[in-house]
């Protein structure tokens, strides 16, 4: 183990140790400490210069001023509406390209796994002015699935990659197995691939459905008004407005927060698998 | 006919089936993904505003670019992003060394201290401009202190790219932390008692024996930062909108800037200066890819 395990050190220095942690996450999340109390601070302290004393009263009428005077609620909703449908989409189809890489040997197989690598790296600008373009030719543009397709297919490219590596990990005896009593090739794929796939289908799922509810830059290319806009783009139309009105900013910023902070403390376990896959050989 | 369709499946199955599987998705990658990269391309020789007549202007964009002070600001932006951001390596692998023991609690700890990694770049923009605000944000109450005098880094154009990248920084490093903890995990402990019995301790430990088996955490490390720092475009436009006066625009920013807002819908040039920004970013994919090629052909 690396470093030495504290415990070997002495009393001294465990005790240090100890009283280090607390002091490093407290500077570390300090920003963030700053904006969770802001967001329940009443409009009345900013008044009157009270930045960062303790705050008069918890002021939770911010978060109710913030869902009562813009469409914070809508925003949210929009915001599942359109990562939910990605997150299913693309989990689904790369689970099919995953497998088609994984399991066949074919000429084309490696030159179309690292095309879906090297896609999922291009800047998003490249595609930008045809993506839209596309969009609004197909009557799309402003439209929850005009955003949900284009997250799809690229989501679909780090997907791949993702299942592609689960599913040459497994045992492929169990395919060679069932390929001798003459199993049909979807059966493998639906009754012997699928159900091993279930941890692997975990760890995307929340990763996906971080990365797509964070997603600003296509939110904002693709999509204009609080009706489809997800929360990204409907928290910085709001901080337009807001100028300066920091107890409002912080409570929406948490709000906006709060879904995928949520997703990963019940699925930790998963959403650092997916995370760190390829970290260890 | 109806005997020999099922027969002519079965003898291909397994050569088709692939095929089948990759349809789907490999037509909407296309659609979306790698036909977009060519239109691009191609849109980067035109005079277009989005809506009427595209005009063939040849490489009148490309020559442009080469002349244009924002964009040469841009591009050295970018540059400056990419060297500094590149700390998160280091200082990643640092609070990840910092973290690795066994005490009561220290899971919480590192769930904690990954935290910043998982919330939105929209609300860590804000979080640090808030931090940054001049008058009473804590950053400048904190300069005021200790000099008499505060900095409002956001409205300063010498600062400016400097306070953004920190603010990148900040879920940058949460993400190396993490890679490189469960790295760390999985470091042979029979070859680091060995070294120890030899003697090799602290930094020489870490150097010689470490290290080196932590180089698949590292190459990802240093893969997803290099693109997150090209990628950067959430925190500029959050925090200052490529402001003051341009200083914190980055190729990303200004090409979206250029296409699509009120300064107008110069597609054409927004379109070539996605092209420069892509060939800047195919230099670091080669090289990933070249790797990962290698990797794989070895087995």
């Amino acid at each position: 183990m690396f470093p030495r395990p504290i415990q070997q050190s002495s009393p001294a220095a465990q005790w240090l140790y100890k009283l280090a942690l607390p002091l490093a996450l407290i500077l570390w999340l300090f920003p963030l400490i700053g904006v969770a109390i802001t967001s329940v601070r009443p409009a009345s302290d900013l008044a009157q210069g009270n930045y960062f004393g303790i705050p008069s009263y918890l002021a939770f009428e911010n978060y109710s001023n913030v869902f009562r005077n813009t469409p914070m609620g809508q925003y949210i909703l929009n915001s599942f509406i359109v990562t939910i449908p990605t997150v299913i989409g693309a989990v689904s189809l790369s689970l099919m390209t995953g497998f088609a890489l994984a399991v066949y040997k074919f000429k084309a197989n490696l030159l179309l796994f690292f095309l879906f690598v090297a896609g999922n790296f291009v800047p998003f600008q490249i595609l930008m002015v045809p993506v839209r373009d596309m969009t609004l030719n197909l009557g799309m543009y402003n439209t929850w699935y005009g955003l949900a397709l284009f997250h799809i297919a690229f989501q679909t490219g780090f997907c791949t990659l993702f299942m592609r590596n689960f599913i040459k990990a497994l045992p492929f005896e169990l395919i060679e197995a069932a390929r001798v009593e003459g199993v049909a090739e979807w059966r493998i794929f639906w009754f012997i691939v699928l159900p091993l796939m279930r941890p692997a289908i975990a760890a995307l799922s929340v990763l996906i459905f971080t990365f797509i509810w964070n997603d600003f830059f296509w939110a904002t290319v693709l999509t204009t008004s609080p009706e489809t806009q997800p929360i990204t783009a409907g928290l910085s139309s709001l901080n337009g407005q807001w100028v300066a009105a920091w107890h409002l900013v912080s409570a929406g910023s948490i709000l906006a927060a709060l879904p995928p902070v949520l997703m990963f403390f019940l699925m930790q376990k998963h959403f650092i698998a997916g995370l760190t896959l390829g970290a260890v050989k | 006919m109806s005997a020999k369709a099922p027969s002519y499946w079965k003898a291909n199955q397994r050569r088709l089936a692939p095929w089948l599987f990759l349809a789907p998705g490999l037509l909407m990658f296309a659609v979306y993904v790698i036909i977009p990269i060519f239109q691009s391309m191609w849109i980067s020789f035109y005079d277009w505003d989005g809506l009427g007549e595209a005009t063939w202007i040849g490489t009148a964009n490309y020559a442009e670019m080469s002349s244009d002070p924002n964009m040469v600001k841009s591009f050295w932006n970018n540059v400056i992003w990419l060297v500094l951001y590149l700390l998160a390596v280091p200082a990643g692998l640092l609070i990840a060394i910092f973290l690795n023991q066994t005490v009561g609690g220290i899971r919480l700890y590192k769930s904690l201290f990954f935290f910043p990694f998982v919330i939105s770049q929209v609300v860590v923009g804000l979080i640090f401009s808030w931090f940054y605000a001049p008058n009473f944000g804590l950053l400048y109450k904190v300069i005021e202190f200790f000099t008499g005098k505060g900095v409002a880094v956001l409205a300063d154009p010498d600062l400016v790219t400097y306070g953004i990248i920190a603010a990148g920084l900040w879920p940058q490093i949460a993400y190396v932390m993490i890679l490189y903890l469960t790295g760390l995990n999985n470091v042979a402990p029979d070859q680091v008692e060995a070294a120890r019995l030899d003697g090799a301790k602290g930094w020489k430990m870490l150097y010689y024996v470490i290290l080196p088996q932590l180089r698949p955490a590292t190459f990802i490390a240093v893969v997803v930062t290099v693109i997150g720092a090209l990628r950067s475009f959430d925190l500029v436009s959050i925090m200052t909108n490529g402001g003051p006066f341009g200083s914190s625009r980055v190729l990303s920013y200004y090409m979206y800037e250029q296409a699509l807002s009120e300064y107008g819908y110069r597609m054409g040039y927004g379109a070539a200066i996605a092209v420069v920004l892509f060939a800047i970013m195919m230099i670091f994919i080669s090289g990933f890819i070249w790797k990962m090629w290698r990797d794989e052909t070895e087995r």
